[in-house]
């Protein structure tokens, strides 16, 4: 299954900077937000667990879309991925 | 109310609009709007509404001008350095607009002052850098009722919305908890550029002016985010207000402001605050620095780009990000356990942060330089840029 995955905001610093990745998730299992964090902390964050992840959720102050929606709106943690979907980690910004 | 001849003509260019008109001109000039911050976000904001007509601005910033800020605080001026804030801001509004009433607060707002500060105005614009003081903004205007037009901005991004408008979401529904302080980046450490804070001031603006003539499609529920690298706008949906919200929720819990320093582990500036992560004795003062005769291996742990700016004899650069993230190159990491280590950084906080690391990683003993190289300029060398 293919997705695409963005960041954000700064967050891209703790995925070894980049800003836009096209993954391929193995189509054989079930994939919901909560199993792509985890694969996130395995495969791809560079930088510390904690700046990124508390628990099994984000930390707070990055925004999760899928799709450009916010995640709340679509189930968080349970949302089941689909083919295609574009997900995005955003961090707020509070400069000025 | 009316509007003389010489509003007629000054406005003229924008009551032909045909979202505006006289009805439209007439609104802004019965409308008070503050502005808190006086920087990058709010000299646009304040320059395009004071232009704009709006009746009354108030003007918030407890700061003075500093050098560092000219780049894209763009109503300040050499002549104001060390002045405040928020007397060049005025002057400039008197010089262009003299209609505007203008009302300054030198002040720092906090939980005692913010409620009777705000209470006079119609709208809110958080132009503030820091993250207490935007849900310090977001709480205060969910109490009084009042729409709060967030901006910020940071390197190549921006981001926008309306909080607390027309049943819409307020901050805290967005972000019910503050990030990790750790996790926070400010214009001073992280750097911010002027036309990214400008655009974003500017959709600020527009978004005021849209509140006032009831406009139907206001920037609520939603956030745009600017970012100039990809030269794209995105326009994401965010949920809707939170029934449960500690403070907008039917049920709130927060019905007065409470300490945001404290709830948000922070301080309400993004000026930065001394760590203390060391002892007396893992640390040496810049005098000690500048008479030490011995072999030594200097560490800047600043960022390329700041290092490139200015940076002592015979130090090498090794990041904090670098460090932090274990990429430092094994062949330093041997140098470093055969030489004396001295750690350097802007103000003798990552500094510290790097010494402790490489203490509890790899059991090597350094020191590090009490208040980097600001105490150098300060102490030794005058000619020493700092930035």
């Amino acid at each position: 299954m293919e997705i695409k995955l963005d960041f954000g905001g700064g967050a891209e610093v703790l995925f070894d900077n980049i800003k836009k990745r096209d993954l391929t998730l193995d189509s054989s299992k079930k994939w919901t937000i909560r199993t792509f964090l985890q694969y996130m902390k395995e495969n791809l964050l560079t930088d510390r667990e904690e700046l990124f992840l508390q628990g099994e959720c984000v930390r707070p102050g990055i925004l999760v879309l899928i799709n450009d929606t916010d995640w709340e709106l679509l189930g968080e943690l349970d949302y089941e991925i689909q083919p295609n979907d574009n997900i995005s980690f955003i961090s707020t910004l509070h400069g000025g | 109310m009316a509007l003389s001849n010489e509003e007629i003509k000054r406005y003229s260019r924008q009551i032909i609009v045909p979202n505006i008109g006289v009805k439209g001109q007439l609104k802004l000039k019965e409308s008070k709007v503050i502005v808190i911050g006086a920087g990058g976000l709010g000299c646009p904001v304040i320059s395009q509404l004071s232009g704009a007509g709006i009746g009354t601005i108030g003007i918030l910033d407890y700061d003075t001008v500093d050098l560092t800020n000219l780049h894209r605080q763009l109503l300040h001026t050499v002549n104001d350095i060390n002045c405040e804030k928020v007397k060049s801001v005025e002057r400039n509004i008197k010089e262009r607009n003299p209609n505007v009433n203008v009302i300054t607060y030198n002040v720092l707002l906090n939980s005692s002052n913010a409620l009777n500060i705000l209470s006079s105005y119609d709208i809110v614009v958080d132009a503030t850098d820091n993250v207490p003081t935007r849900f310090l903004l977001n709480d205060a205007c969910v109490l009084l009722k009042k729409p709060l037009v967030s901006g910020s901005a940071l390197q190549l991004e921006g981001q926008i919305t309306v909080y607390n408008y027309n049943k819409g979401p307020c901050y805290r529904c967005i972000f019910p908890k503050p990030p990790p302080a750790e996790t926070i980046q400010n214009c001073s450490d992280a750097g911010v550029i002027s036309p990214v804070t400008s655009l974003i001031a500017s959709l600020q603006s527009m978004e005021v002016l849209k509140i006032i003539l009831n406009h139907d499609n206001v920037l609520t529920e939603k956030l745009l985010i600017y970012d100039a690298a990809d030269v794209s706008f995105r326009k994401i949906k965010l949920r809707g207000r939170n029934p449960s919200c500690e403070v907008c929720g039917d049920n709130p819990t927060i019905k007065e402001l409470i300490d945001y320093e404290q709830f948000c582990g922070t301080c309400a500036e993004d000026k930065n605050p001394n760590l203390k992560i060391l002892k007396h004795d893992q640390r040496m003062t810049v005098q000690e620095y500048a008479n030490m005769k011995e072999e030594h291996l200097l560490i800047d742990v600043r960022s390329p780009n700041e290092f490139e700016i200015c940076h002592l004899k015979d130090a090498i650069n090794l990041p904090i990000k670098t460090i932090q993230s274990g990429k430092t190159d094994v062949k330093l990491v041997n140098d470093m356990k055969l030489k004396q280590v001295i750690f350097v950084c802007r103000r003798g906080n990552d500094s510290q942060i790097a010494s402790k690391y490489f203490s509890e990683k790899f059991n090597i003993q350094s020191k590090d330089i009490i208040g980097g190289l600001y105490e150098w300029n300060n102490s030794i060398d005058k000619e020493f840029p700092i930035y």
